[in-house]
């Protein structure tokens, strides 16, 4: 079929399978999205600015499992998804972004909105494409959703320039792929997976890390088949937060900096660390040295180049997740593995019961802690996604929330990006119109994409933001605390400025303030009951902490805050230890 | 710190150059010598980077190197089972009373003389590191005024033929 290239680029998008772009115009992306314009299929969401547009097609990628695709347009349309295409790349969620680009006889002229995005994106995209050739338009655009959505998944970015989208071309989808450099490991290397059943049916104190691999693969039947099977405790990372649900008795909670100590202690005493779709992240880890030091290790991950990274590994299997765990579970039940935990998992309900997460109490001062509990509470009964911003809302939301169900966590991991939550609560929201959609922010972060609250009241997406505002960069005010003298260098905000319930009404949105804890499950009751999008400003008590935190580059039994106790050595119960060394 | 020599064979396409390179500058590689062209498949190129470092970072680049979408294959060829060559370009200062000697120089390591001005000859050398390195010292004592090299090339050995 002929037709131009802006027209191939919507056709393409339909047959990759594509419902859903977030994209921005401008000058020469309009021959693309004159052809979007006519697509019956592909819902066109406009958000205000292109970082927002990346970060929804982020937290719909998050809740759906499949890319979306971003539009924009050449030179700032193109530098201001940098973050967002990041963002995606750090957690390795799939997304494919169109960037318009000058027109091939003038790049590389300094062109009125030209900018080498190709060359600014090669460090932060899985694989990216500069389209001189019309005719090969739809072959790569096969290529870059079949990049972006297998393996390890990842972003990948097709710039497009306007004389390519504006030629005529044959348009043919191609049938398959051809990539002779690409070929992911599905398949886990059978000796190992033996190998790794035997160690696991062997071991007395197992720990399952699961992360963001879990989720990207599908494989949370399968995780909780293995933990079930042979009664394995399982941490979850922030990525990983919905792999396991985290109300079974066996789910521990998240390991690392800000994770409950009863969870590093686990890591730090296990015996065997099985390492499913994680990255030894330096968040998690602390200090690599004392990590797991008791522990071999099987590291199960599709990207070869995360085995051995960071920490020797006893047995690696390179894989998909749900291929190796399923391959690991039916070798145990072909031996008739038994668990051997019992009294292992004394000894960690015990530390459980005895090092629980914890914060004061208050009858007259909201506290942040609580107000996640109360989102929680009032949550439990409906299918509910749960994003974040970036900071110590962040981490209270990963603390305090109990997710159970895959993909309803939407959280920036390896990059940290603040301004996040809002527009990925929105993409999510766009994937799953039956779900609410809460976005836990803090005052900074939710400042840096607020501009994206329109798109919300437009499109009609009544996502919820609850605002912990504790009027500072709390996180950065809390390292000042602690580690520099308490001298709040450029973290103070204010708690009035802006005021939140007018900027939602400025939107269209519905406002409340709270400040007092009783009026709190009336407030968020009303927002989420509300048919449209809704913001809950919680003025929160300034100065609270995120504890327990192990110090950067502390060993991650040492922690600062929370219940006394610890490092593990000085803590140990003896006799139930002795009971699982014997 | 080890010297390795990684034979990278890529997509023959505009663009992988850079991405092969700045991957290693982003994980702090600095790379000592690069060598490209098109291999027998036109649709290919082989890349021969010759790297220093420890086993570890070198293993983890390489690793890197293979999850790009245009990397074919990467070969870490070591020192017994490759044979590696790289050529050179010297000239040298050669006034007319001296340049016999240069010339008998050139002779000894079965080299060419490419050029020959009023004050310089122009000698193209290959072969391996330390037979370059030599004729290198040598000619430093002539005054060397220019230098230009291609960078080491090199390819893992044939099997040995004979009864198993």
């Amino acid at each position: 079929m002929r037709m131009i290239g802006g027209k191939a680029l919507v056709q393409a998008l339909e047959d990759a399978g594509v419902d859903v772009v977030f994209g921005y115009p401008g000058g020469v992306a309009l021959p693309i999205f004159d052809a979007l314009y006519d697509s019956t299929s592909v819902r066109s969401i406009l958000p205000r600015h292109e970082q927002g547009a990346t970060h929804m097609a982020d937290g719909y990628a998050r809740v759906m499992g499949r890319p979306a695709a971003v539009i924009v347009t050449s030179g700032p349309g193109a530098t201001n998804t940098v973050t967002g295409i990041a963002n995606a790349y750090m957690d390795s969620i799939p997304m494919v972004v169109f960037s318009a680009q000058v027109a091939t006889p003038v790049i590389g002229t300094d062109a009125f909105q030209e900018s080498d995005i190709t060359g600014i994106t090669v460090p932060i995209t899985k694989h990216n494409y500069l389209v001189k050739d019309p005719a090969e338009l739809p072959e790569v655009i096969a290529e870059a959703f079949h990049i972006a959505s297998t393996g390890r998944p990842g972003p990948v970015l097709v710039d497009v320039p306007a004389d390519v989208s504006k030629a005529e071309i044959t348009y043919k989808w191609p049938a398959a792929v051809n990539l002779p450099g690409y070929k992911p490991t599905y398949r886990g290397h059978a000796r190992q997976i033996k190998q790794a059943a035997q160690m696991i049916a062997k071991a007395r104190k197992p720990l399952l890390y699961a992360g963001g691999g879990v989720l990207a693969s599908g494989a949370w039947a399968e995780l909780k088949e293995l933990a079930e099977l042979m009664q394995i405790p399982v941490a979850a990372t922030l990525m990983g937060k919905g792999a396991f649900p985290e109300d079974h008795h066996l789910f521990l909670g998240m390991p690392g900096m800000h994770g409950p100590k009863f969870v590093n202690y686990a890591l730090t005493e296990t015996d065997l660390l099985i390492a499913v779709g994680v990255r030894f992240d330096d968040r998690v880890t602390g200090k690599l040295s004392s990590f797991a030091s008791r522990a071999k290790v099987i590291h199960i991950d599709i990207d070869p180049a995360e085995i051995g990274k960071n920490k020797p590994v006893d047995v690696p299997i390179v894989g998909d997740a749900k291929l190796v765990l399923a391959a690991i579970v039916s070798e145990l039940r072909k031996t008739a593995s038994e668990p051997r935990t019992e009294a292992w998992m004394r000894v960690v309900d015990d530390w459980r019961a005895r090092y629980p997460l914890h914060y004061q109490h208050s009858g007259d001062i909201v506290m942040p802690q609580f107000v996640v509990e109360r989102v929680r509470e009032l949550t439990k009964d409906r299918p509910t996604v749960i994003a974040t911003e970036v900071g110590q809302n962040q981490m209270w939301s990963c603390q305090y929330t109990r997710i159970r169900e895959p993909r309803t966590w939407v959280s920036s991991g390896g990059l940290g990006t603040m301004g996040f939550g809002l527009p990925a609560a929105i993409g999510a929201q766009v994937g799953r119109p039956e779900h609410l959609v809460v976005d836990i922010a803090g005052d900074g972060s939710i400042q840096m994409n607020s501009q994206e609250m329109a798109t919300a009241s437009i499109e009609k997406l009544p996502v919820k933001v609850v605002v912990l505002n504790n009027g500072f960069l709390g996180m950065v005010r809390q390292w000042q605390e602690l580690f520099y003298e308490h001298r709040y260098a450029s973290s103070v905000l204010a708690q009035d400025c802006p005021d939140f319930v007018k900027l939602g009404e400025a939107y269209g949105w519905h406002g409340e303030r709270v400040t007092c804890p009783d009026d709190l499950d009336g407030a968020l009751g009303r927002a989420f009951d509300h048919d449209g999008p809704a913001i809950v400003d919680c003025r929160v008590s300034g100065e609270e902490n995120v504890y327990p935190m192990v110090a950067p580059g502390g060993s991650i039994d040492e922690m600062l805050g929370g219940i006394p106790g610890g490092p593990v050595s000085e803590m140990l119960d003896g006799e139930l230890l002795t009971e699982v060394w014997e | 710190m080890a010297q390795h020599t990684l034979s990278v064979l890529v997509e023959n396409k505009p663009g992988v150059l850079t991405r092969v390179t700045s991957l290693f500058a982003r994980r702090g590689f600095n790379i000592d010598s690069l060598a490209v062209g098109v291999t027998e498949d036109p649709t290919l190129s082989r890349i021969t980077i010759v790297v220093g470092g420890d086993d570890t970072p070198i293993e983890q680049v390489t690793k890197q190197l293979h999850k790009l979408i245009n990397v074919i294959k990467i070969q870490d060829l070591d020192a017994g089972s490759m044979v590696d060559r790289e050529l050179v370009l010297f000239k040298v200062s050669a006034p007319p009373d001296r340049r016999h000697e240069i010339i008998e120089i050139a002779n000894v390591f079965r080299t060419k003389i490419v050029d020959v001005g009023k004050n310089s000859v122009t000698i193209e050398a290959t072969g391996a590191a330390d037979k370059l390195e030599a004729m290198e010292d040598l000619l430093r004592a002539y005054g060397i005024k220019e230098l230009a090299r291609t960078g080491k090339i090199a390819l893992s050995r044939g099997l040995r033929e004979g009864p198993a």
